[in-house]
C-alpha cells in the first residue's frame, strides 16, 4: 500500500496519463511500455538485469496476484514474476 | 581437461550433459533445477575429459548460493560451452558477453533449435559465429539433434581478445548482434501460451491450481494403490509369504535366526508389517509398500516439472509464502521434500539468502513427510479411515503454515521479494520422464534398502538384548504422559533416527487406536530428522543451523503431540 499511496501522490502519474512514466505495479494487465528507470539498489538492477530487464527494454504486463502479490510481465519471450516492491521500482513510459 | 557447461538458468544444460557424459543427471523445466555441479567423463574427444555440468547463472555477479557454485566454478575451467537458449537470445548473449571477457576458449550450444521454427524466431547462425568470435552450433539436447556436431567443434573453441567491459557497453555489444542476425516474423499466440498467461492471473490461475494438484493427487493415489492392489500385494502375499512359511518350517519355526530373517509368526502366519523379519518386513516395507507410491509421487512429480508448471504454482503461493519469511520459489524444495527430504533440503540453495534457506529446510524436515513415510502411513492409517489421514496431512498442514509464521517473527532478518523467470510450458518428453522417474526411484532402491535391512538387524539385536525395555522406562514420561502412546512406542521413535517408514511400521504391533495411530504418525513425521536428512542439514545449514533445526523441532513435536493427545 504503501508504494501504491506514494505513486498516487505525485502529480500526473496516473496509469491514464501515458506521458510520464508510471511504476510496473501501476500498469494494466496487458499494457505495454519501455522501461526508462529501475531505481532501488545496484543489486535490484544487477538482478533485474540477468532477465533481460533493463531501461530501453520494452515490457508487456501479464498479470497481477490481489493482495500485493507478485506481478508478471513478459520481456521478449521471456516471462518473469517480480515481487510487488519491486515491481514498484521498475518505472516504465505506457505506450 | 576440463570442460565447464554454462549458461542461463532452465536453458537444458543437464539435457546436454547426459548427452556428451552418459551420466544421468536430473533435468526439468524449471531455472534451478542444477544446485551444485556436477562431473561426469566424456570419451567422445578420445582422451578422457572431464565434463562440469554448472548450475545456471544470468551473470557473473552471483545473487544465490547456486549462483555462486558457478561464479567459483570458472576458475577450474579449460574451455567452456557456451548452452545459449536459441528462443532468448538477447538475453542469453549477455553472459555470453561476460564469458568471453575471460580468456578461456569458449564454444556455443545454440540451444532449444527447434523451438525457434514455431515461435518465428530465425538466426543467421555464421554470421552469429563471425560477431562473436567462437564457434557457434545449433543443438537440441533433448533430442540429441546437433549433438555430434558440436563434440566435432569443440576442438575449435576460440578465445577472442575480449577486453573487460562495463554492464552498457556488454549490452552495446548484444544489441548490435542480436539487430543484425536475429529476425522475428508474427506468430500466432498457441493454446499452451493463452494457457500459460491464464496460470498467472489470480482469476483462473487458483482454479488451474486446484485442478491441477488435484489431478496430481488422484495420479499418485490411482498409480499408488493399483500397483500395490494389482502387483505387489498378490506378490507377497501368494508367492513370497508361502516361500518364507516354508524357510520357517526350515528353521524350526522359532530360535534367533528365524527371527532375524522371518520374524515372528502370528496365529501361525507372517505378518508383513509386523513380523520384522529381515525377509519378510525388511523387503516387504520397501517394496511391497513403499515403492509403489514412490513410482506414484515421481512419477507425477516428473511431469508437474517438465511441463514448466511448478514456477507458476510459486507466483500463486508467493503471498501465503512471504508471511512465513520465504517467497513463492520455496514451494519447489517443498514439493521435492514430499518426496525425500535431502534433495529438497539441497534445492533451498535457490533461495537467496541465509534466513530463507533455514526456514525452508527447517519446515521441510519438520512439516514435510517424505514420500515413504506417507506410503506407510496410507498403508497402516488408510485403513482406520481416511478421515484419520486427512487428521494426520491436516495437522501437518497447519504445523507447516503456523511454524512458518512463527520463523518469520522469530529469525532475524527480511524476506527478499520474488524474483524468478517463469519457463515457457512444454510438452514433456516421455522418454525424458521415464528416464528421470528411473533414476529416482533406483535412487530410493540403493539408499532406503539398506539401511531398512540394517535396522531391522539392529532393532532384532536390541529386542533380544532387552535394550529396549530400559530405554522404554527411561523416556514412559514423554512418550506416555506427553504423547499418550504405549511406552514400547519409543522403539519407534528411536527408529526414526534411521528411516521413518519403518519407524511409522513399527506402530503397527503395538495396537494403536486411531488416535493414538494419528499422533503416532505426527510425532515420528515432526520428530528428529531421519539419519540422511540429518547429515544434509547439517552440511547445508552449518553447526549452529542444524541446532537451531533440531530445537525448534523438538520443541514443535511435544507442544504438537501434546495438543493431539489432549485433543483425541
Amino acid at each position: 500500500m504503501r508504494n501504491a499511496r506514494r505513486g498516487r501522490q505525485l502529480p500526473g502519474t496516473g496509469p491514464s496519463d501515458s506521458d510520464t512514466p508510471i511504476s510496473v505495479h501501476q500498469m494494466r494487465a496487458g499494457q505495454s511500455g519501455t522501461v526508462v528507470q529501475v531505481s532501488g539498489g545496484p543489486g535490484l538492477a544487477a538482478r533485474l538485469n540477468g532477465l533481460g530487464i533493463r531501461p530501453g527494454k520494452r515490457i508487456t504486463k501479464v498479470s497481477s496476484m490481489f493482495m500485493r502479490g507478485p506481478v508478471t510481465i513478459r520481456v521478449d519471450r521471456t516471462q518473469a514474476a517480480i515481487g510487488h516492491g519491486m515491481a514498484a521500482k521498475i518505472f516504465v513510459k505506457v505506450d | 581437461m576440463k570442460i565447464l557447461l554454462m549458461g542461463n538458468p532452465n536453458v537444458g544444460k543437464s539435457a546436454l550433459f547426459s548427452r556428451l557424459t552418459g551420466t544421468k543427471v536430473i533435468a526439468s523445466n524449471y531455472p534451478g533445477t542444477t544446485i551444485e555441479f556436477t562431473r561426469g567423463v566424456s570419451k567422445v574427444w578420445g582422451e578422457e575429459t572431464e565434463v562440469i555440468d554448472v548450475p545456471g547463472t544470468y551473470n557473473l555477479e552471483p545473487t544465490s548460493k547456486a549462483e555462486e557454485v558457478a561464479a567459483a566454478m570458472l576458475e577450474e575451467g579449460d574451455l567452456i560451452i557456451d548452452v545459449v537458449d536459441a528462443t532468448n537470445l538477447e538475453r542469453n548473449l549477455y553472459l555470453t558477453q561476460e564469458l568471453l571477457e575471460r580468456k578461456i576458449p569458449i564454444i556455443v550450444a545454440l540451444n532449444i533449435w527447434d523451438d525457434t521454427k514455431h515461435k518465428g524466431i530465425s538466426i543467421d547462425v555464421a554470421r552469429l559465429e563471425q560477431m562473436l568470435g567462437v564457434p557457434v552450433v545449433p543443438t537440441v539436447a533433448v533430442t540429441g539433434e546437433g549433438v555430434m556436431e558440436l563434440i566435432s567443434r569443440v576442438p575449435a573453441a576460440a578465445c577472442p581478445d575480449v577486453p573487460r567491459r562495463t554492464l552498457d557497453e556488454r549490452w552495446a555489444a548484444v544489441g548490435r548482434i542480436v539487430d543484425e542476425i536475429q529476425a522475428i516474423s508474427h506468430h500466432h499466440h498457441t493454446w499452451l501460451e493463452r494457457l500459460q498467461d491464464a496460470s498467472v492471473k489470480p482469476l483462473t490461475g487458483l482454479p488451474i491450481a486446484a485442478a491441477v494438484l488435484i489431478a496430481a493427487f488422484t495420479v499418485v493415489r490411482l498409480i499408488g494403490e493399483g500397483l500395490i492392489g494389482y502387483v505387489m500385494e498378490p506378490l507377497f502375499d501368494r508367492l513370497w509369504a508361502p516361500l518364507m512359511m516354508r524357510l520357517s518350517e526350515a528353521l524350526g519355526s522359532g530360535g534367533f535366526w528365524h527371527d532375524m530373517l522371518v520374524g515372528k509368526l502370528f496365529d501361525g502366519e507372517i505378518d508383513f508389517f509386523q513380523s520384522m523379519g529381515l525377509l519378510t518386513t525388511g523387503l516387504f516395507i520397501p517394496f511391497g509398500a513403499v515403492l509403489p507410491y514412490i513410482i506414484a509421487f515421481y512419477l507425477a512429480l516428473g511431469l508437474l516439472e517438465d511441463t514448466g508448471y511448478l514456477p507458476r504454482l510459486a507466483v500463486l503461493l508467493d503471498n501465503l509464502m512471504h508471511r512465513m519469511g520465504l517467497h513463492g520459489y520455496a514451494i519447489i524444495p517443498t514439493m521435492l521434500g514430499l518426496g525425500c527430504c535431502v534433495p529438497a533440503v539441497l534445492s533451498t540453495r535457490i533461495l537467496e539468502s541465509r534466513r530463507e534457506r533455514f526456514i525452508a529446510a527447517t519446515l521441510i524436515s519438520i512439516a514435510v513427510p517424505c514420500a515413504a513415510s506417507q506410503a506407510m502411513i496410507i498403508g497402516l492409517v488408510g485403513p482406520q479411515g481416511w478421515q484419520y489421514v486427512a487428521m494426520i496431512y491436516g495437522t501437518l498442514l497447519v504445523v507447516w503454515i503456523i511454524l512458518g509464521l512463527i520463523l518469520n517473527r522469530v529469525t532475524k532478518g527480511f524476506s527478499p521479494e520474488l524474483l524468478i523467470e517463469i519457463p515457457p510450458y512444454r510438452i514433456p518428453s516421455w522418454r525424458a520422464v521415464l528416464t528421470k522417474l528411473w533414476m529416482r526411484v533406483s535412487g530410493f532402491i540403493r539408499e532406503a534398502l539398506p539401511i531398512i535391512l540394517g535396522a531391522i538387524f539392529v532393532v532384532g539385536i536390541l529386542y533380544h538384548l532387552g535394550v529396549f525395555d530400559a530405554i522404554a522406562d527411561f523416556t514412559a514420561p514423554v512418550v506416555s504422559g506427553i504423547f499418550g502412546l504405549p511406552e514400547t512406542a519409543v522403539t519407534a521413535i528411536v527408529v526414526g533416527f534411521l528411516r521413518k517408514d519403518l519407524a511409522i511400521a513399527m506402530l503397527a504391533p503395538l495396537a494403536l487406536t486411531a488416535g493414538q495411530l494419528v499422533i503416532g504418525c505426527v510425532v515420528l513425521t515432526m520428530f528428529f530428522p531421519c539419519i540422511a536428512t540429518f547429515v544434509v542439514l547439517a552440511r547445508e545449514l552449518g553447526f549452529k543451523g542444524l541446532l537451531g533445526a533440531i530445537g525448534v523441532m523438538l520443541v514443535a513435536t511435544l507442544v504438537v503431540g501434546g495438543l493431539l493427545n489432549l485433543a483425541l
